[in-house]
């Protein structure tokens, strides 16, 4: 969780038809959160989907997406290592607190077992491996997404408004977690939103679309 | 790779034999079919077949079955959830009507023939306090020459099938913010049904209620246990000759399977034209705006008439088992002198091999139709392309009568020198399986939050992970379903087992179907309960399992 990544997006225009929808230049270092700030239908959940390599065949995309200097905009999402934080925290109801956070990790992973319980001592859920996470609160939902996300090992995240269903008291908590670990790992980041605060909280550049 | 030939292969499975059979049944129909010496084209088939005595009879009959129990089937389910207002005798009658989906329609014609029949429960109960009946009338109720009992024994088999079909639609529609719309101006709620749901809901079910059309129009098994007989309807009457010993009948039968298709396709040409006719007249009706005329008769009958019918399905299926069980029953007596497992201990040891076989059938023809359903829908899913508008060419061997053209497949069987084998069936029976596992399963599929995959792909997951570990799982219980829903179509099927397995293999159906002519009630009990229990062991896995996996997953328990 170490190794420092880059994540450059060069002269990067999505267009449906004839109509461009975003046009981006941007380039987020180690540890950095730039944050894309709009309305609703600027394109930014468009954007967040063509980095993650889910792009609709309708939409047409120009540019280069560069992480540690590879263009990955040809690689299937799998391989991108693009981590991707939704609005929900859709924690898998078919296993349990510890299955969804071993889905995350890599199967080079050994001391699997090991990780996940130091995860969840690390998010303050110590003893929850067994738990079903419908049984969870929504600020521990949140967390066990965000250790799964991290436990995957990504070489950059893309985080699409992962905060706005969260209780106002809960927000702010869970922002300084999320941003605290984000840039421990070093994990050049991209936030998605429409809350004035989440930018100002997140630290870093703002970029805002308005169509 | 294998994925992307699964639609295809769908396409090819469910055309390729339709016209082949149709095919090889056409060229038969005059008189072209040298095995049987045919050497030279005629039409001599055709006008031995018009010189059948009572064949006009047939054919009307068999046209007129299918658009009336169409057409009643059709306005109870409509005039219910018209009514229907999600009180808790609605959910009550929702929950009797769905396991009647479920019973085969032969069990289900048996149990009608049970009750209605001048010894059946029904004249029993009345007799002799109100008929004054002493002895069971000579009447003919069941087999009637109108084939009343015939379109009965349809109505209370369809109502299950379009109610079910209706409601999946209907969850598109969002029915409750129309009708509030409509109240709000002035409309009762039942009117307001009509005028402002039911012309949004008739065209998404159009397609099943034409597989209704062409289903009923043909039927074979129904009208075998119901049907007239002198003469029987025109799907009886052919595979009458086509099982004749004299082989020369076999031109008459393939012109008779292609007279079929035409009298299908009159049915829901008719149908369609009926279409045109309540369009415009409820257009008039609705653009009157009246508000509470009708109010109180449209929602009696509504709860009444679909209450009748599966009432009548439930009691049919109590009479079955009463029969199974009787000793001596005089004839006013409702109930039995004495009960007796003879006839089951009779019954038992020639059960195994049917069951054995039924079971065989079912489970290897379900298992392959899941199987490309899944693959067809997991290839849809990962290039993200539209449902293809090949869909309804799934509809094809529902609305394509089976008798016509699978005539013409055993005929190319016959030609390849092929036995019958299970085999051979698994595929018949495959044709009518993969179309209902499909619908069944792409509902489930396409309703699937897209997220699920995404989340499981951006953590590293390669797409046959995701699909094994997370959509898999997760689709579990409708998967359970569509596989119920498969074993119950193939434990169904009658004509598909009798024709391509040539009377030499035998399932729970055909041997029920059989035991029709011989009319040993008790025998006839055993057989058509056992037929009409083995659907539901699928039904119960596909509730149960579930349940006891995800025991421990609250999210998963109330999952679609």
């Amino acid at each position: 969780m170490t190794a420092p990544h880059r994540l450059e997006l060069r002269d990067i225009c999505i267009s449906l038809g004839s109509q461009v929808l975003l046009e981006l230049d941007a380039e987020i270092g180690p540890g950095e959160v730039l944050t894309v700030m709009g309305p609703s239908g600027s394109g930014k959940s468009t954007l967040l989907a063509y980095l993650a390599g889910f792009l609709a065949p309708d939409f047409q995309a120009r540019g280069q997406v560069l992480l540690d200097g590879q263009d990955i905009s040809p690689l299937p999402a799998e391989k991108r290592g693009m981590g991707l934080l939704f609005q929900d925290p859709l924690l898998f109801p078919h296993l349990s607190v510890a299955g969804n956070l071993r889905f995350g990790l890599p199967r080079s992973v050994a001391d699997k077992a090991q990780r996940v319980e130091g995860a969840l001592a690390q998010i303050g859920l110590a003893g929850f491996a067994d738990r079903d996470p419908a049984t969870l609160s929504g600020g521990q939902k949140a967390r066990v997404a965000l250790m799964r996300l991290l436990l995957s090992a990504p070489c950059a995240v893309l985080l699409d408004e992962p905060f706005s269903k969260l209780d106002t008291n809960l927000r702010h908590e869970m922002r300084q977690l999320v941003f605290d670990l984000l840039r421990e790992a070093g994990l050049p980041s991209l936030l998605v939103t429409h809350d004035r605060e989440d930018a100002e909280d997140a630290g870093g550049r703002m970029i805002e679309l308005n169509h | 790779m294998l994925l992307r030939l699964a639609p295809a292969l769908i396409v090819i499975l469910l055309v390729a034999p339709i016209l082949a059979g149709l095919a090889m049944a056409l060229m038969p129909a005059f008189g072209y079919l040298p095995v049987l010496g045919g050497e030279s084209l005629s039409l001599d088939p055709w006008r031995a077949l018009f010189a059948e005595p009572g064949i006009w009879r047939s054919t009307l009959i068999s046209l007129a079955s299918g658009l009336i129990a169409t057409a009643v089937s059709l306005a109870v389910v409509f005039l219910y959830l018209a009514a229907a207002s999600g009180k808790r005798f609605d959910r009550w009658v929702r929950r009797l009507v769905s396991p009647l989906l479920s019973i085969p329609h032969a069990a289900a014609a048996f149990g009608l023939a049970f009750l209605i029949a001048p010894s059946g429960l029904i004249a029993r109960l009345t007799s002799p306090g109100l008929t004054g009946w002493e002895r069971p009338p000579d009447l003919l109720i069941v087999q009637d020459p109108w084939g009343l009992s015939l379109i009965a024994g349809l109505v209370i088999k369809e109502i299950p099938f379009l109610l079910l079909m209706s409601l999946a639609a209907l969850s598109q529609l969002d029915p409750e913010r129309r009708v509030a719309m409509a109240r709000s101006l002035g409309y009762r709620p039942t009117l307001a049904w009509w005028k402002v749901v039911a012309p949004s809901l008739y065209p998404l079910i159009r397609l099943p209620v034409f597989a209704v059309v062409a289903f009923a129009s043909s039927v074979v098994d129904v009208a075998m246990i119901l049907g007239p007989t002198l003469p029987p309807t025109l799907a009886v009457s052919i595979l009458t000759w086509f099982s004749d010993p004299d082989l020369d009948k076999r031109f008459m039968a393939s012109a008779g399977g292609i007279l079929q298709l035409g009298v299908t396709a009159t049915a829901l040409a008719i149908w369609w034209g009926l279409e045109r006719l309540v369009a415009r007249l409820m257009g008039c009706w609705i653009e009157r705006g009246g508000r509470t005329r009708g109010e109180n008769g449209l929602r009696l009958a509504g709860k009444g008439l679909i209450l009748l019918a599966s009432v009548t399905a439930f009691i049919g299926i109590a009479g079955l088992t009463i029969n199974s069980v009787a000793g001596f029953w005089r004839f006013p007596d409702a109930l039995p002198e004495s009960f007796t497992g003879a006839h089951w201990v009779q019954a038992l040891p020639s059960l195994a091999g049917p069951i054995g076989s039924t079971a065989l059938i079912a489970l290897v023809a379900t298992l392959l139709a899941v199987t490309l359903a899944l693959g067809a829908l997991e290839n849809e899913q990962r290039t993200e392309r539209h449902p293809s508008r090949a869909l309804w060419l799934l509809y094809l061997p529902l609305i394509v009568p089976q008798i016509a053209f699978l005539f013409g497949l055993v005929v190319l069987v016959e030609q390849f020198g092929t036995r019958p084998t299970h085999a051979l069936v698994i595929f018949g029976h495959l044709l009518f399986v993969l179309p209902y596992v499909f619908l069944s399963l792409s509902e489930a599929y396409r309703r699937f939050d897209p997220r699920w995959s995404r989340l499981a792909l951006t953590l590293g997951a390669s797409r046959n992970r995701a699909f094994w570990r997370v959509r898999l799982p997760m689709l579990l219980a409708p998967m359970l379903t569509a596989l119920a829903v498969g074993l119950a179509v193939s434990i169904g099927q009658y004509l598909p087992t009798q024709l391509l397995g040539a009377g030499r293999i035998t399932t729970v159906t055909t041997e029920a179907v059989s035991l029709a002519a011989g009319g040993n009630r008790r025998i006839i009990g055993v057989w058509a309960l056992v037929q009409a229990c083995l659907p539901l062991v699928g039904f119960i896995v596909a509730i149960g399992l579930p349940r006891l996996l995800w025991s421990n997953r609250r999210a998963m328990q109330g999952a679609p």
